[in-house]
């Protein structure tokens, strides 16, 4: 393989990795491939990540508090899923040659970004059943769409990822089923949760295709396989039948079927609430990456103690060995 | 021969996109070797295009006899399953 590319120029390789591409072929790990690339699926795969772990926050704030030891076993074992799915990514990103410490430390210093949609506060019970349903949703929506990524490694933990996660949408479907058909307080608890987060799961897809500033070269590398449009269109019209089903009401207006077009038309995303919330300025931005820096500094007592522990059981054995 | 000759483990990627699967294991005196071996013998019609090898004694492994106390509690865990949450019909596709 090395013989191969020496013997071509930096444009004929660039060609043969595109036409590979283009074939529907995985890239691997040791695949030469364009630094544009590498660089771009690092961006990628490690905010994805740091989406997994960073939602673990809202939900984990209510284990202690769900109603009844069921729905605490559920949601542990959920959020216990997301850490799950953060390691991963990590380690997609890892065989690209980026590091769990820059990656990590990219999202301290605010370089990498997460799904502004963990910017939001979990007020209410019936918010674990939006975020399970809708967020989750939107997430499965985009991860099913990357089950096709080009890189292998992330194409596969996408495969991994997608089978757990049906598990956490219909958790937080039945959550909000069970308010929506319980007491009127509850219903509006439900109906009061889908109007905060309808919005911010739309924005979860990103800004339209044509404002989308990594969209065009990541299509044509095959990292993205949909537009940001596309699947959310698919998203709103997969969701809106599920919320009357139990009787709730979709917060938009403009929000009707086209029978032309075969999908829902709905309204615009407040733009600039998305812009406001991915510039760091949302509800809960300063609060999850400060949670997330404390958590990291108070668990290195564990990591050193790990290092500490290798080094003793290293000294016995060279001592026997002496 | 095993005496002074190292085991490895042979693992081939079939296609472009799929994980490496273990096929077998063989003997050899270095990586370099292993690997020219595993060519010769686990894929002489095509069966992959790419080989990983590994010293045998560099895999930890966890054993089946121990899987009552290894994965403990786990089964009962149901909840885990998309299929423990009855939905109506009309969304059960979810």
């Amino acid at each position: 393989m090395t013989k191969e590319h020496t013997e071509q120029s930096p444009a004929e390789v660039e060609q043969r990795f595109q036409t590979r591409i283009d074939a529907e072929e995985k890239i691997e790990p040791k695949d030469w491939m364009p630094e544009k690339y590498r660089q771009n699926l690092i961006r990628q795969i490690s905010q994805h990540a740091h989406s997994e772990v960073i939602g673990m926050q809202p939900e984990g704030n209510w284990i202690t508090r769900a109603p009844s030891l069921h729905r605490k076993c559920i949601l542990l074992a959920k959020v216990q899923d997301e850490g799950g799915h953060g390691l991963y990514l990590y380690s997609a990103a890892e065989t690209l040659g980026a590091s769990r410490e820059e990656m990590v430390e990219a999202l301290h210093a605010g370089r990498a970004k997460y799904a502004s949609i963990f910017n939001y506060p979990a007020l209410t019970w019936a918010d674990i059943g939006a975020i399970g349903w809708l967020v989750d949703g939107a997430a499965i929506v985009n991860q099913v769409s990357l089950q096709r990524t080009s890189y292998g490694p992330y194409a596969r933990g996408m495969v991994r990822i997608c089978k757990e996660e049906s598990f956490h949408q219909r958790q937080g479907y039945h959550i909000m089923m069970t308010l929506a058909g319980g007491t009127e307080e509850q219903k509006a608890m439900a109906q009061d949760s889908l109007n905060r987060f309808w919005w911010p799961s739309l924005m979860m897809f990103g800004p339209h295709d044509a404002e989308s500033a990594h969209s065009a070269q990541s299509m044509k590398w095959k990292i993205k396989r949909q537009s940001n449009d596309e699947l959310r269109q698919k998203f709103v019209d997969q969701t809106v039948k599920q919320a009357e089903v139990i009787g709730l009401t979709v917060p938009d207006p403009d929000l009707k079927w086209n029978e032309e077009r075969g999908h829902y038309d709905f309204g615009e995303i407040d733009w600039e609430e998305f812009n406001r919330v991915i510039a760091g300025d949302g509800l809960c931005n300063r609060q999850r990456l400060a949670h997330h820096v404390t958590a990291h500094e108070e668990g290195q007592w564990v990591r050193d103690a790990i290092t500490a522990y290798e080094d003793k059981k290293r000294q016995r054995a060279d001592r026997r060995a002496a | 021969m095993s005496e002074h000759m190292k085991l490895y483990e042979v693992f081939i990627r079939s296609r472009r996109g799929l994980d490496h699967k273990h096929v077998g294991s063989l003997h050899a005196e270095d990586p370099a070797q292993a690997l020219e071996y595993a060519r010769d013998v686990y894929t002489r019609r095509s069966e992959g295009v790419s080989i990983w090898v590994v010293n045998s004694s560099d895999i930890v492994a966890s054993q089946e006899g121990d899987c009552e106390s290894f994965y403990d509690p786990l089964d009962d865990k149901p909840y885990r399953h998309a299929t423990h949450y009855q939905l109506p019909d009309e969304v059960n596709n979810m």
